[in-house]
């Protein structure tokens, strides 16, 4: 192995532990605030590519429907509540951001042809379409049980999981998808060429992760946020709204999953499943933060993608064996350092 | 024309009394294998309703890429619609999950898979199966040729890191070795892995003349892509598990220049005049693409269309010898099966005997190049 492979396996895997990081950053995120392991976090990723990959094709992206379906369900569980208790100032936001939204996009959909809008636009309503899914799903799947044990709360994740794998396989079929490059640039950095592609990867991980900093220590709903992952009952008496919690971290969650997504697409081919194993990947990392901090699961998930590139270069067969055994000493090393005080709900 | 004068045979003697045949079709038209399942299914469409002047019904069920599926299909298959041969399945696993059930009730089964263990090695049980799709080591050859004519003294593999790429490799090292080709490097990769750089650095390192990529679909585009981007200008070879439209859709102008071998068919329109199979190749063609649209035939919807074609051979033999719906028909219809010779399909010349149940010969493969995003035949 010389610098130059060195530095080559160096550039992939932190192009790829850039992603991870993003991913087990909101992990990290919605277990904090609502205890819930979401592994559906990956299929974010899977859903924000392929819509991409879709309007670029020209096609109508499945995922559009699954919008609409979705904003229906939320308006007849939240509308019964809401007409029976006589709250009826809060009925046309709920409108609006269920039904109207959804309607807004397939209109401009079927309105615009997608194929021949310029990338921005396409990237912009990739976004559109996917990350209000994040808090649709936790009103559907995890609001009703929001009180729930540890364990509940990752069965339900599990059920989540495969529901949105079949659907993203009626939705996009078996067959992969790529995206054209963003950039075409590329340089030469101590005699290894470095794509534009992959710079791209990494200064969009590093704004998106400033960014969040600042959203967490300068803003109330950041700070909000905070507040419940360190006190759920105390926050809750400050008059901070778990759904409302709950419903910020989940877009949060499904912002970072697809803007991953659309990041990695022109690099890589995705598919309907691909999601599953880059999350479990992130995951990694934020079990490496165990689970609660920030900066220490963005540094495992980069340590878990350096660690795959070499390993891919060693010994290419057991390169996920490898990957995935670095977790038992990492909770042995845990649980050894770290007193745990068992998470008893009442 | 075997079909008339057995057509012309069996109106003379008219022995045979009117009686339905029943064919069962099990494919994998949703699932992993749907890609490969779907033309399938839309092939058994275009297939004859009366062969030897009998009908002929196709009963066609989906077995979801499983092999649990596959198997409940063949007991239905079998039992309630009493069907006298049966056509399945896409994938080796559920074919061999479905070649008990046959064995047991004594009904012949004809297989699209890929792999020779559905036919080999030849046993009591495998002498109910008949395949019609090519065995790997048919296009390991052709490979392997194609690269001692190039001048290819060492090859580097990379392959899927499960059944389908070991059994590529196997295939290929065995064939390589007997050749004098040095087989320096060898990698794994996952079907939905992001990234191959280790593998492919490593490969590069070795300094081979070719590299062959071991995969099927879409995923094999990654390391040939990984390979272009880090300057690689040796030769690359794909396999025939490729040849799709989704492949050059996905791959692009990264998969520009790979050889690969493929079954006649995918070429059809460019075979020479008096290539073997070029007429029953192109007249699968133009029927599957009159019903589906231009364009729309891969090579996977050829193997069921072949399974249509050992049958229009077959089961006029069969008919004079017993009747549609017994066991007898049945075995004879096995035998007939076991003698077809000199039957043109749309990927080969049928030749079976009753040691080789697949029956092709190397007209059954040709080497074809991706130029301009389509697939060229190399003369």
């Amino acid at each position: 192995m010389d610098l130059q492979i060195f530095l080559l396996l160096g550039q992939d895997g932190v192009t790829n532990g850039a992603i991870y990081a993003l991913l087990a950053l909101a992990l990290v995120l919605i277990f904090a605030v609502t205890r819930i392991i979401f592994i559906p976090q990956g299929e974010f990723v899977a859903y924000g590519a392929l819509t991409l990959a879709s309007l670029q094709a020209g096609k109508i992206p499945g995922t559009v429907w699954l919008l609409l379906a979705l904003g229906l369900v939320v308006i007849v569980l939240d509308g019964v509540q809401m007409l029976r208790e006589g709250r009826y100032g809060k009925l046309p936001s709920l409108l609006i951001f269920n039904l109207g939204w959804p309607l807004l996009c397939a209109a401009v959909l079927f309105a615009l042809p997608p194929g021949d809008l310029p990338l921005a636009l396409q990237v912009l309503l990739s976004l559109l379409l996917v990350v209000p899914m994040g808090p649709m799903v936790y009103r559907v799947a995890y609001q009703p049980l929001a009180g729930a044990s540890v364990l509940v709360l990752l069965i339900v994740s599990v059920a989540v999981h495969v529901a949105m794998i079949g659907l993203g396989l009626l939705f996009f079929g078996a067959e992969g998808s790529r995206t054209p490059a963003f950039t075409e640039v590329s340089f030469e950095l101590a005699g290894a060429p470095l794509q534009g592609q992959t710079l791209l990867v990494v200064a969009a991980s590093a704004a998106l992760i400033a960014g969040l900093y600042f959203f967490f220590e300068r803003t109330l709903y950041g700070k909000a946020l905070r507040a419940t992952a360190m006190n759920r009952t105390g926050a809750r008496l400050m008059g901070i709204a778990p759904t409302l919690a709950g419903k910020l971290c989940f877009t949060l969650a499904a912002a970072i999953g697809v803007f991953s997504g659309i990041l990695i697409a022109p690099i890589t081919t995705i598919y309907y499943d691909s999601g599953f194993l880059i999350g479990l990947k992130g995951f990694v990392g934020a079990i490496i933060g165990g689970l609660a901090s920030y900066p220490v699961a963005a540094l495992g998930a980069l340590l878990v993608g350096l660690l795959e590139s070499y390993s891919s270069f060693w010994a290419s067969a057991y390169k996920e064996v490898i990957v995935f055994t670095m977790i038992i000493p990492v909770l042995l090393w845990r649980s050894l350092t770290t007193r745990h005080v068992e998470e008893e709900e009442e | 024309m075997s079909r008339k004068l057995a057509l012309a045979v069996l109106a003379a003697f008219s022995t045979a009394a009117l009686a339905e045949i029943n064919i069962g079709v099990s494919v994998s038209a949703t699932g992993p294998a749907a890609s490969l399942g779907i033309p399938e299914k839309n092939t058994i469409a275009l297939l004859p309703t009366t062969i030897g002047g009998q009908k002929v019904n196709y009963i066609v069920l989906d077995d979801a890429t499983d092999p649990t599926a596959a198997t409940k299909n063949i007991k239905k298959l079998i039992s309630e619609n009493k069907v006298d041969v049966v056509i399945g399945s896409t994938t080796t696993p559920n074919s061999l999950a479905m070649m008990d059930i046959a064995v047991d009730n004594e009904t012949p089964l004809i297989s699209m898979a890929g792999s020779a263990i559905v036919v080999e090695p030849m046993d009591t049980k495998r002498q109910w199966v008949f395949k019609t799709a090519q065995n790997d080591a048919h296009m390991a050859t052709a490979i392997v040729q194609h690269m001692t004519d190039k001048n290819v003294q060492s090859v580097a593999f990379i392959g899927f890191a499960d059944a389908y790429g070991e059994g590529w490799y196997k295939e290929f090292a065995k064939i390589a070795e007997a050749r004098k080709l040095k087989v320096v490097a060898s990698e794994r990769y996952q079907r939905n892995d992001t990234s191959v750089t280790g593998q492919i650095l490593k490969i590069i390192a070795a300094k081979p003349d070719a590299v062959l990529v071991g995969g099927a679909g879409t995923p094999a585009v990654l390391p040939q892509k990984a390979l272009k981007e880090k300057g690689y200008k040796g030769l690359i070879y794909q396999t025939h598990g490729v040849a799709n439209n989704d492949f050059l859709r996905v791959g692009a102008k990264d998969v520009e220049g790979a050889f690969l071998p493929v079954g006649p068919m995918v070429v059809a329109a460019q075979l020479p005049a008096d290539n073997p199979v070029r007429n029953s190749a192109l007249e699968y063609v133009n029927k599957y693409e009159a019903a589906n649209g231009k364009g729309s035939v891969s090579s996977f919807g050829g193997h069921a269309w072949d399974a249509g074609v050992l049958l229009g051979a077959a089961i006029p033999q069969a008919l004079k010898k017993a009747r549609p719906g017994t066991v007898e028909f049945r075995r004879a219809l096995r035998e007939a099966l076991e003698g077809v010779k000199n039957v043109p399909g749309a990927h080969g010349i049928f030749n079976m005997s009753t040691s080789d149940h697949q029956g092709f010969d190397q007209r059954a493969r040709v080497m074809v190049t991706i130029q301009n995003n389509t697939w060229k035949l190399i003369k």
